[in-house]
């Protein structure tokens, strides 16, 4: 016999009120896992689907207009080339992919179109819509959450790891806008003449609803040499990771090229922060609703049952217990509780989770089993925060007063 | 002498005024005695027993207990002294009622830290002695009162006290299960030398102290050796 035998056999023995008092915290644990499990799939969701949209950062000279966003590049002031080597040796973090871009208007014939040297492995990176253009070529890889062992861990693929680029874009080669395409009537194979040099149209872009359907694309070097802007860029399109947006991360570009004007979309960044700060804010309610009403019913379970066992605990400091045993065996009961509580709460959680997350927010929610952790560490502080103010009166009764309760 | 009390005073505020429930109370219990306090109801009897050892706090005097002053010690050191040479016996049994017969007996030893096995053996052997080895599973609601009050002395002499203090040890029961339980007091006071000091409103139980007290309002107002 021990005291933590005594405290097991009495939670064994009273088993109708052990459930009383855990349906409380196991219910308050199983509300914060299931809205984490749904929130975090959420936000990657979100993160995966900014991040799809596309370059979300343009750092231009500072004289660029950047009335829209979306066409600030044509016929803007240029800056050199070595600003994306700055960018690639530095060590910010959330820069998924660079698109260098020199853009002019050209003539082609009697029509005037937009000429946009790229380098064919980044631009395509960045531009999903592109992707299923039939292009061939490496694997990209990205350095931005959410990673894509996080996503499949929610069953989702993220497909912009996935993406294929071409390696090269020859200096013959050039790709068309549909748009471009229709108004000049080209199709793949064709020949076209852009200011005096000879292009071989490789693909006819698919539709994209974008500037894009009404630019001819060409290897950048190419471009500069053919425009006499050599080393130059007009822009550098960035795909930054939302969440490193979110972070500051164009405070840190900005730093590193203190002459440019570095841009978002704004929309993009506040819709993420917008996500991101609402869930932390409905879990940190929750967890403060939680704490009190979990730490309550804990705390009163707990007194109802020093309550009860007064005579008890009059018997034990009869026998020579002292004040420390009363101690232990209280917030030993509440420290079985409070674990018992977290795994329980982290499996209806997770339970709840993955069963309403598909019919209530549209996503597929896998356990996060770091969240046992957590919820376990949780559970326990709370039940333990609940009663040790009625472990310390039990501990404070007057032996003799309880010996005559009956 | 094991237990010396000198000028025990025990005030209780009631009705805004202060009552005596022990009057400036002397005396001395010498080792291996079987002591009998009795009075009527009221007389300070159960407070005189649960004072001696820090279960009630004394308003004034000086208790001595194996040459030791102990009136005048924090409540840790008491409650060392009730953990290691004291044994409580109640009137109403005071067995915890989710524990098995064995499982009370063995709490003296477990609160001591002393090993399971070693516990399981003690345990064993006192229940042997007071007759309960065919029930030490049950429970303290599957026994009679008799058994129940055995398990109770079971439990307060398995941790090998200097004396053991009973506070009407025969009160809830019937005469003859009263006199066995008397019988077993002073088989253990004769057998194992402990000493004990106890309470009792029956004469007839009384009669089993080597030295007996009487007590009317707080004071002591006979002493017979």
């Amino acid at each position: 016999m021990t005291i933590s035998k005594l405290v097991l056999i009495e939670l064994w023995k009273r088993k109708s009120q052990l459930i009383t008092g855990l349906l409380a915290i196991t219910l308050g644990i199983a509300v914060i896992v299931a809205i984490q499990s749904v929130s975090i799939v959420s936000e990657q969701n979100v993160a995966r689907n900014l991040d799809n949209l596309g370059a979300n950062i343009l750092v231009l000279p500072q004289a660029a207009s950047i009335d829209d966003y979306y066409t600030s590049d044509i016929d803007a002031p240029t800056l050199p080339m070595d600003y994306v080597e700055r960018i690639l040796t530095s060590t910010i973090a959330g820069v998924d992919n660079m698109s260098p871009k020199l853009t002019r208007r050209v003539k082609v014939g009697d029509q005037s179109v937009v000429l946009t040297g790229i380098l064919p492995k980044s631009e395509i990176a960045s531009k999903p819509l592109w992707q299923s253009s039939g292009l061939m070529g490496a694997e990209l890889k990205t350095a931005c959450a959410p990673t894509q062992t996080a996503n499949q861990s929610h069953g989702m693929e993220d497909k912009k790891l996935q993406r294929k680029a071409i390696d090269t874009l020859y200096s013959e080669d050039c790709l068309v806008g549909s748009q471009v395409a229709q108004r000049l009537k080209l199709s793949a194979n064709s020949k076209i003449n852009i200011v005096g040099k000879e292009f071989k149209v490789v693909k006819i872009l698919s539709e994209t609803g974008t500037v894009d359907d009404d630019r001819i694309f060409a290897n950048l070097k190419d471009v500069q040499t053919l425009l006499k802007l050599e080393n130059q860029v007009s822009a550098i399109e960035i795909m930054g990771c939302c969440n490193a947006i979110s972070e500051g991360l164009l405070g840190q570009l900005r730093n590193i090229l203190p002459d440019t004007r570095v841009t978002t979309i704004g929309q993009i960044v506040s819709t993420q922060i917008e996500t991101n700060q609402l869930m932390k804010k409905i879990t940190l309610v929750m967890l403060i609703i939680i704490f009190f009403v979990g730490g309550i019913s804990i705390g009163n379970y707990i007194w109802a049952n020093v309550n009860e066992r007064k005579r008890e605990i009059g018997i034990l400091r009869m026998m020579g217990a002292e004040r420390s045993t009363i101690y232990k065996m209280f917030l030993l009961k509440a420290l079985i509780l409070g674990v018992a509580g977290g795994i329980l709460g982290f499996i209806l959680g997770t339970l709840a989770g993955v069963i309403l997350g598909p019919y209530l927010a549209g996503i597929i929610v896998k356990p996060v089993y770091l969240y046992l952790f957590w919820s376990v560490l949780l559970s326990v502080a709370i039940s333990l925060a609940g009663s040790l103010f009625p472990t310390y009166l039990a501990a404070k009764f007057d032996p003799h007063s309880n010996l005559q309760e009956d | 002498m094991i237990l010396k009390g000198e000028n025990i005073l025990k005030q209780y505020h009631h009705h805004g005024g202060l009552i005596n429930a022990l009057d400036h109370v002397s005396f001395t219990v010498g080792k291996g005695d079987f002591v009998t306090v009795t009075g009527p109801s009221g007389s300070g009897k159960s407070t005189l027993l649960l004072s001696l050892f820090g279960l009630i706090r004394l308003t004034s005097g000086t208790v001595f207990f194996d040459g030791k002053r102990i009136d005048n010690i924090s409540d840790k050191h008491l409650t060392d002294i009730r953990k290691k040479s004291v044994g409580y016996i109640l009137q109403s049994f005071a067995l915890i009622p989710y524990l098995t017969t064995i499982q009370n007996v063995m709490i003296p030893l477990a609160l001591e830290k002393i090993a399971r096995r070693e516990q399981i053996k003690r345990a064993g052997e006192i229940l042997d002695y007071v007759g309960l080895s065919d029930r030490m599973e049950h429970l303290p609601r599957e026994l009679s009162a008799g058994q129940q009050q055995r398990v109770a002395i079971a439990r307060s002499i398995v941790h090998r006290p200097s004396i053991i203090m009973a506070d009407e040890p025969t009160g809830n029961l019937d005469p003859t299960l009263s006199l066995e339980i008397l019988d077993f007091l002073r088989k253990i006071n004769q057998e194992n030398k402990i000493t004990i000091m106890m309470v009792t409103h029956s004469p007839v139980a009384a009669e089993y102290g080597t030295m007996k007290l009487h007590l009317n309002e707080g004071k002591i107002v006979n002493r017979k050796s």
